[in-house]
């Protein structure tokens, strides 16, 4: 409090805080270390701090990571057919023997075929152990589209007895080094996907967003074409064109370009919306009366803008992607034997009798949600991390 | 008689946080009078204005103190605001509480008439009949000024100036008759016109009703003007509190002086008074006039035409600074926009002569290599620092790109420059590799002047360079570039909406209104003996830290209207304006003859 001046008294009590005052020590003036890092490194503190989408993440890294090597983790081959185990159930893995753990083994399995109903029945015989074996030679497998082969698994069956973790379909082949094999297709397809329709979405919405006038108008108009096409028939209709007696890289690149092709008016929409908004942002302005060319404005300006754009949206996009190769290769118009997808093993389970009588087979649709679900997690979380308003 | 708010010891802390953000906060108001919270940005001085109301946002939380509010003085026993239920705030809020937002047109429901709005007011508080509510509304638009209230009742916001909306939503806050109205920044958003006119509304009807009024403001002259007492407030804590007269006349502690000092006032820069009729201009604007057509509304209708400039002639003499002064709409931005050639003028031309030895250039019949010349000796400092500075780029880069368009120096001399002139606006030269973000606003705007500068211009617009910033900030960002245009010898055209912000830089002054200059003289002499009725408003609105210097409420309703309400010799209307004849050695306004 200081002193009140005699004469005039005043109506109200004056009060000064007596706490010190440092006139340099600025309360809006503050510099703030904690942003001090790049845009992207924000970003992905931010991710870390969405638990969910952060595990999408590293699980959908993992799995991309592995897919090279997927033939090391599936004990048998794609298709590789064990004639002795049809239509096997999934088969149990044992760990304990007489109260002491002794490693995994299975045991000898015996198929009988049950005449009467037409199936396959399976008996397990535990006198015969048979431990699992590691790091053995197995069916050989190609590593990064033949550039090397190996013959090494993680594990393999033992002598005279085998693993089938998910079972087998009705030629014997291995459900759980299929849905291993499947995944190498099916989620390449997403990628693969995903880049041509970013190719042909980015570059015709940035035109038309930069651009603007007639060739807007054009691009626009042929979204609007495109999108008025009845989506499912469409996909059909080019599915069904691919000439089957194409070789099983080509129909799998052109199931590609297809889902691209359909997928990029929604991109080229988002783009140049985008474009639009970032244009008549100050920097973009400052930029260009300092005499910049529109290709630097777009390439320094716009595009580092609206990269973690793309990118959460594109996370966003993927499993659309992986749903239409299912989809497609369901309904026997996109993958063919002998490649396996997700969705070709899923149209091996196409019939009444699978579903109540080998109910494992149905087992790839696990994979499929999963992947689904982690590529929606990861994008929204993306999304969020991207924003730089979604912390205070 | 006791207060009828009465906050002690507010604490609120964000969650997650151990600091509070509001430190011990205390303020009380009595009816009839205005209590003043003033801070800068970050003070909490709204955070503590909404705890009373209970608006806190959701990461924010009460940590301790009280707020006992007493509507009948005497009556009836104080409750405390702070500890109440949601449910029974509803009640009070709307009737014995009511608050007005700093940016009408978020406040106000774009769906709905500003009749049904503020009639709804009225209903959900006891009002049980719509005719009642509706005759009520139709008072409270008249009590606000609306010229016309049925027409204001059926009328939806977008169709309203932001003076009116402001209105509107005083009408809604009045209706209930609080006893107590809390202003969160209500003039922030509005012309200085607008302001000073919204203010003695406010006034006004404080008057009339005997409400205490809470205001909160980061303007210690809208303080002077209004307020009976002051608590001014930084980082959270109050560091003074008292008469509004005895703080901002007198201010003890170093925080408030400061305050004091920075805010603008209407000293203008001493210059002999000479006539403009300069030699060697740098920038010369002739006939200048750029009409935007609006899209057609419809297919037979013709698109409509709004004049944003109507021939302009204008000269920047070489080394001074002219500042054009306007309000919202005024075309004071086109005219940059086009001085730089980043628009076209529907008619008219801009020359420029880089220096006085060699010929003028029209810059907006330039080659391609001439336009990137031009960009060279022209740059611009703009007014939002936080959308001017690419956020993926270091400083580092925001600063060397300019010289890498222009492919001047190598890499390293790029640099050195950059280095150099970040120290040369204050700053230091190790945060160059930081990113923006890590910046507050009054650094930015510094990055912001460092890159204009970096191309070494003789020219440099700077529009509204300190209108997003703080008082305090404010003056120190004008003194920078004050002090660059000395050492460098460099030309400015100086936009802004604040007199007191140009008098302390400019050479000249040009006063627009509607795409035109009204008037165009020294701003000693502006200051000093203002003609033109407009620049009268502008100068009796713009309030300054000075208790006893009001705003004439008087002067600012004669010239803040429309031309055709301007008295004579000033009046026009529609398309012909009158000429803009010479009053004075070098003082022109826009009169009859």
């Amino acid at each position: 409090m200081t002193g009140i001046e005699a004469g005039a008294p005043p109506k109200r009590p004056r009060f000064v805080d007596s706490a010190p005052y440092h006139p340099d020590d600025d309360p809006t003036d503050g510099a703030r270390p904690e942003l001090d890092a790049p845009a992207w490194r924000l970003a992905l503190r931010r991710l870390m701090r969405h638990r969910l989408a952060a595990a999408s993440g590293v699980f959908l890294l993992t799995l991309y990571l592995m897919l090279p090597f997927m033939g090391f983790f599936a004990p048998y081959g794609p298709n590789e057919k064990d004639i002795e185990h049809l239509q096997m159930p999934p088969q149990s893995i044992y760990w304990f023997d007489e109260g002491g753990f002794v490693g995994p083994y299975v045991v000898k399995t015996d198929a009988k075929a049950d005449l009467a109903t037409m199936r396959w029945t399976y008996h397990e015989d535990h006198s015969v152990k048979l431990p699992i074996k590691f790091f053995c030679e197995g069916a050989e497998y190609r590593i990064l589209g033949g550039l090397f082969t190996s013959k090494l698994h993680l594990f393999c069956a033992p002598e005279g007895g085998s693993v089938h973790l998910l079972g087998t379909d009705k030629v014997g082949k291995d459900v759980f080094s299929r849905i291993l094999y499947g995944a190498q297709l099916s989620m390449i397809v997403g990628l693969l996907g995903i880049f041509i329709s970013f190719a042909i979405g980015v570059t015709l919405g940035g035109l038309a967003g930069y651009f603007g006038g007639l060739l807007d108008a054009a691009v626009m108009r042929l979204i609007e074409v495109l999108r008025s096409l009845p989506e499912l028939p469409l996909y059909l209709a080019l599915a069904a064109a691919v000439p089957p007696n194409w070789s099983s890289l080509s129909v799998f690149l052109m199931i590609t370009v297809i889902l691209g092709v359909l997928d990029w008016p929604g991109v080229a929409r988002a783009v140049r919306s985008k474009f639009l908004a970032l244009r008549e942002e100050d920097f973009v302005s400052a930029a260009e009366l300092m005499g910049a060319s529109p290709g630097r404005v777009v390439r320094r300006h716009l595009l580092p803008n609206f990269a973690s754009h793309l990118v959460a949206s594109a996370a966003l996009s993927i499993p659309a992607m992986i749903l239409g190769e299912t989809a497609l290769s369901f309904l026997g118009l996109g993958l063919r034997y002998p490649d396996v997808s997700w969705g070709v093993m899923l149209n091996d389970a196409l019939s009444l009798s699978a579903i109540t009588l080998q109910p494992w087979l149905l087992t790839a649709v696990a994979p499929v949600v999963l992947v689904v679900l982690a590529f929606n997690f990861l994008g929204d979380g993306l999304r969020d991390a991207l924003d730089p308003y979604s912390e205070r | 008689m006791s207060a009828l708010l009465n906050v002690e010891n507010l604490r609120i802390g964000f969650r997650g946080a151990e600091t509070c953000t509001v430190e011990g906060a205390f303020f009380s108001v009595h009816s009839g009078e205005t209590i003043a919270i003033v801070g800068e940005s970050g003070s909490g001085k709204t955070l503590s204005c909404r705890a009373v109301m209970g608006l806190l946002p959701p990461k924010a939380e009460i940590r301790g103190g009280s707020a006992a509010f007493c509507w009948e003085p005497g009556a009836a026993a104080p409750v405390d605001l702070l500890q109440m239920s949601e449910r029974k705030l509803q009640r009070l809020r709307g009737d014995k509480i009511s608050m007005i937002f700093q940016e009408p047109m978020s406040a106000l429901s774009p769906l709905h008439t500003i009749g049904a709005q503020t009639a709804e007011v009225a209903l959900l508080h006891g009002v049980s009949r719509r005719a009642e509510a509706k005759r009520m509304a139709l008072e409270a638009f008249e009590r606000v000024g609306f010229p016309d209230p049925s027409r204001a009742w059926s009328a939806y916001p977008f169709e309203l100036s932001g003076g009116l909306r402001q209105r509107a939503m005083i009408a809604m806050a009045i209706i209930g008759q609080p006893k107590l109205l809390i202003a969160d920044e209500p003039t922030t958003a509005l012309d200085v016109t607008t302001q000073a006119l919204v203010l003695n509304l406010i006034k006004q009807l404080q008057a009339d009703t005997g409400m205490g009024v809470l205001l909160i403001t980061h303007d210690l002259g809208v303080v002077a003007n209004v307020a009976d007492a002051v608590v001014v407030m930084r980082k959270g804590r109050v560091v003074e509190a008292g008469d509004a007269g005895e703080v901002v006349g007198d201010p003890a502690h170093g925080y408030t002086q400061k305050l004091v000092a920075a805010a603008p006032k209407m000293a203008p820069k001493p210059a002999p008074i000479t006539s403009l009729s300069t030699p060697d201009p740098i920038l010369s604007l002739r006939g200048v006039t750029r009409i935007f057509e609006e899209r057609r509304s419809g297919l037979f209708k013709p698109a409509r035409r709004f004049p944003a400039l109507r021939g302009i002639d204008l000269d920047v003499p070489r080394g001074e600074t002219v500042a054009v002064v306007g309000e919202s709409g005024s075309g004071k931005t086109t005219l940059a926009r086009i001085a730089l050639a980043a628009d076209r003028p529907t008619a008219g031309t801009v020359r420029f002569r880089p220096d006085a030895q060699r010929e003028d250039l029209d810059v907006h019949a330039l080659s391609r290599k001439e336009l990137c010349a031009f960009r060279r000796s022209a740059q611009i400092v703009m007014q939002d620092p936080f959308a001017a500075l690419s956020p993926r780029m270091r400083v580092r880069e925001i600063l060397t790109e300019p010289l890498e368009i222009h492919r001047l120096y190598d890499q390293a001399e790029r640099r050195a420059r950059a280095a150099d002139l970040m120290r040369r606006v204050g700053l230091d030269p190790m945060m160059i590799d930081r990113f923006p973000h890590a910046f507050s606003g009054g650094q930015r705007q510094r990055i912001s002047i460092a890159r204009a500068l970096m191309l070494e211009p003789q020219f440099l617009v700077c529009d509204e360079p300190t209108s997003a910033l703080d008082v305090s900030v404010q003056s120190q960002i004008l003194e920078l570039l004050e002090q660059i245009r000395r050492e460098r010898g460099l030309s400015y055209l100086f936009i802004s909406h604040d007199l007191a912000v140009v008098g302390q830089l400019a050479d000249w002054v040009a006063v627009m209104r509607s795409g035109l200059i009204v008037e165009l003289a020294r701003p000693s002499a502006l200051f000093a003996a203002p003609r033109h009725p407009y620049t009268r408003a502008l100068i009796a609105a713009s309030p300054e830290p000075d208790v006893s210097r009001k705003i004439d409420v008087k002067a600012v309703a004669a010239g803040a209207g429309e031309p055709s309400s301007w008295p004579e010799p000033y009046r026009f209307d529609g398309e012909r304006a009158p000429e803009l004849i010479e009053a004075g050695v070098g003082h022109f306004v826009r009169a009859a003859a």
